[in-house]
């Protein structure tokens, strides 16, 4: 027979086991060069089709209706959830994979300490050995932190709830006094680990749930990219604890993996928001901004402009800077802001984008979009790129973008979002924001941008302005 | 202690591979790692394979389910995103002049 079955831990699967994570390795390294990171995705892929496949073949596996059924609904569901997915509703997306993967920890682990308790029952074993049982109970409580947080990104982001911070009384002594109740139940677990009970994993696997709901709930959403790029690294984490207690060494070095690049990329995604990622989780962003002069109540000067005033400006300017922000995604104006700056380089009119680290809703985020729109890579700057150029920029259009270019962060050193790195769009001769109204942003703090005598606001929709501008332009 | 040293070791290595990496491609990256650590649907494949009871059943199929959502759509998704990326005529060439 050319498919042998295989020995669980034996040499033929830990050597599949290996081909996997070599794929996976290969993958992650194409996956840092725009051209081959298509192909490091597919190598990936197929590094995982060779585990799942080696996994298949382990002796004495059984239950292949079962096993069937949970492969043929979750394919099904993942195919249909992919294909329909807008490119704006990424973030989301990955939020709820990463969930997905956090709860499959915290089940496998259930399943873990249940065999473990019967294997107690059964008398062949007199306790659980901590180097098994420790693995599981970690996989236990940051699976499910995982899986009920990233639910709550999930909802949060798609606006299924309030994405402001909401805080709630004494919210750092409720989730104290719960970390330590975890931990507690853990400790008495792998104490008494010649009976373990299955009540107390279960409360431990509860109080998780509840910890992760309450961690990420008065998170606002423009930290939320942070708060999943550490729970991608968390769910990674788990399931290296989850290959310990299976003694599977592919869970180990996958999860593994993943927990080393989420960690790199939450403590960059931070940095990028002159935050760490202590602050980040424990300081909710403005839920009273102490300060700026402003109260939210006050009605302050400020110059709206219509369409057609807008497409005049640029269409008489040498440069323009398009400033893209989280606004443009969500009225996903990505195509229409590129019709503008088609129809200003027909005029001979140089357009380039400031990218700020964090726009959109996770670092890259917002050059994914404007590549869906077929933006030139070329025109694309970072901020550090562009922010000497502002002064010479004769007109900066921010587009559904708030705090990022809010010359607070650099002036005011009151201000909560004091020392974020901005977008320098205050030092370009004009400033035109095209934003719904003069709501404050994620921060919850006032743009005194939005009342500097250079700036004009077009107060409308994203996509419909765009739009508008694009035909007057036309029309000039 | 084995298994201590391949976590380490693992660790260094997904250091290593991964800080390389453009702001740009972060968005599919993390929806790469997000999708490898799918990988857990093996574990739950071999809680289900070797299950016995009707709980446990139970368990294993919602873990697999989970896992493969996990695995299938983080791959597919990460695939469409830097779809988006190759699409576009030539990246390079004249990147420091004005461009013509």
């Amino acid at each position: 027979m050319l498919l042998a079955v295989l020995q669980p831990g034996g040499d033929a699967a830990t050597a599949l086991y290996i081909v996997a994570f070599s794929l996976f390795i290969i993958g992650i390294k194409r996956g840092t060069h725009p051209t081959t990171a298509k192909q490091g995705n597919l190598i990936a892929a197929a590094g995982m089709a060779v585990a799942v496949a080696a996994t298949l073949l382990l002796d004495g596996m059984g239950n292949w209706g079962l096993i069937a059924l949970g492969l043929g609904v979750g394919t099904a569901v993942g195919v249909i959830a992919s294909i329909r997915v807008q490119m704006t509703e990424m973030p989301q997306m990955v939020a709820l994979y990463n969930g997905v993967g956090g709860g499959a920890v915290a089940l496998i682990a259930w399943s873990e300490i249940r065999n473990e308790i019967a294997e107690i029952d059964a008398g062949h074993i007199s306790s659980v050995p901590l180097d098994i049982l420790i693995p599981i109970l970690f996989a236990a409580v940051v699976g499910s932190v995982s899986f009920w947080g990233s639910n709550i990104a999930f909802a949060k982001l798609q606006d299924l709830i309030p994405t402001k911070p909401l805080a709630v009384p004494g919210q750092q002594v409720i989730n104290g006094v719960l970390l330590i109740g975890i931990l507690a139940a853990c400790v008495s677990i792998a104490v008494g680990n010649d009976d373990p009970s299955q009540l107390t994993f279960i409360g431990i696997l509860v109080a998780a749930g509840l910890l992760g709901n309450l961690v990420v709930l008065p998170i606002g959403g423009a930290d939320m990219p942070v708060v999943i790029s550490l729970l991608n690294a968390f769910t990674g984490l788990s399931a290296a604890a989850a290959g310990f207690a299976l003694d599977n060494v592919a869970l180990i070095v996958a999860g593994t993996l993943v927990g080393s690049s989420g960690t790199i990329l939450t403590m960059e995604m931070a940095t990028a928001m002159n935050r760490s990622v202590a602050n980040v989780l424990f300081a909710g962003f403005g839920g009273a901004p102490s300060g700026g002069a402003a109260g939210s109540g006050e009605e302050r000067p400020h110059v709206s402009i219509g369409a057609q005033d807008a497409a005049i400006k640029l269409a008489y300017a040498d440069t323009v800077v398009i400033v893209p922000g989280y606004g443009l995604a969500v009225a996903q104006a990505q195509h229409a802001i590129k019709e503008v700056a088609d129809e200003l380089e027909k005029r001979g009119v140089t357009v380039n984008y400031a990218i700020h680290p964090v726009a959109g809703r996770m670092p890259g985020h917002m050059n994914v979009l404007l590549a869906e729109a077929d933006v030139p890579y070329e025109n694309l700057k970072e901020m550090e790129e562009i922010n000497p150029e502002m002064g010479r920029t004769d007109v900066a259009v921010v587009v559904g973008a708030n705090d990022v270019t809010n010359p607070a962060a650099k002036n005011d050193p009151d201000s909560p979002i004091a020392g974020m790195p901005i977008i320098e769009v205050n030092e370009a001769q004009q400033v035109i924001v095209i934003k719904r109204s003069l709501s404050p942003g994620f921060a919850g703090i006032d743009n005194d941008l939005f009342y500097e005598p250079n700036t004009s606001m077009l107060f409308a929709d994203a996509k419909q302005a765009a739009a508008d501008i694009a035909a007057e332009i036309g029309n000039l | 202690m084995t298994e201590i040293t391949i976590f380490v070791l693992a660790a260094f290595v997904g250091f290593e591979v991964i800080s390389k990496v453009p702001t740009t491609l972060h968005t599919p990256l993390m929806s790469q790692t997000n999708a490898i650590h799918g990988i857990v649907m093996l574990g739950g494949l071999i809680v289900l394979g070797y299950a016995g009871d009707g709980l446990e059943y139970v368990i294993g199929t919602i873990a697999v389910a989970f896992g493969a959502i996990n695995i299938v759509g983080g791959f597919m998704v990460t695939d469409r995103m830097l779809g988006m990326f190759s699409k576009k005529p030539k990246p390079k060439a004249d990147t420091d002049g004005k461009g013509s």
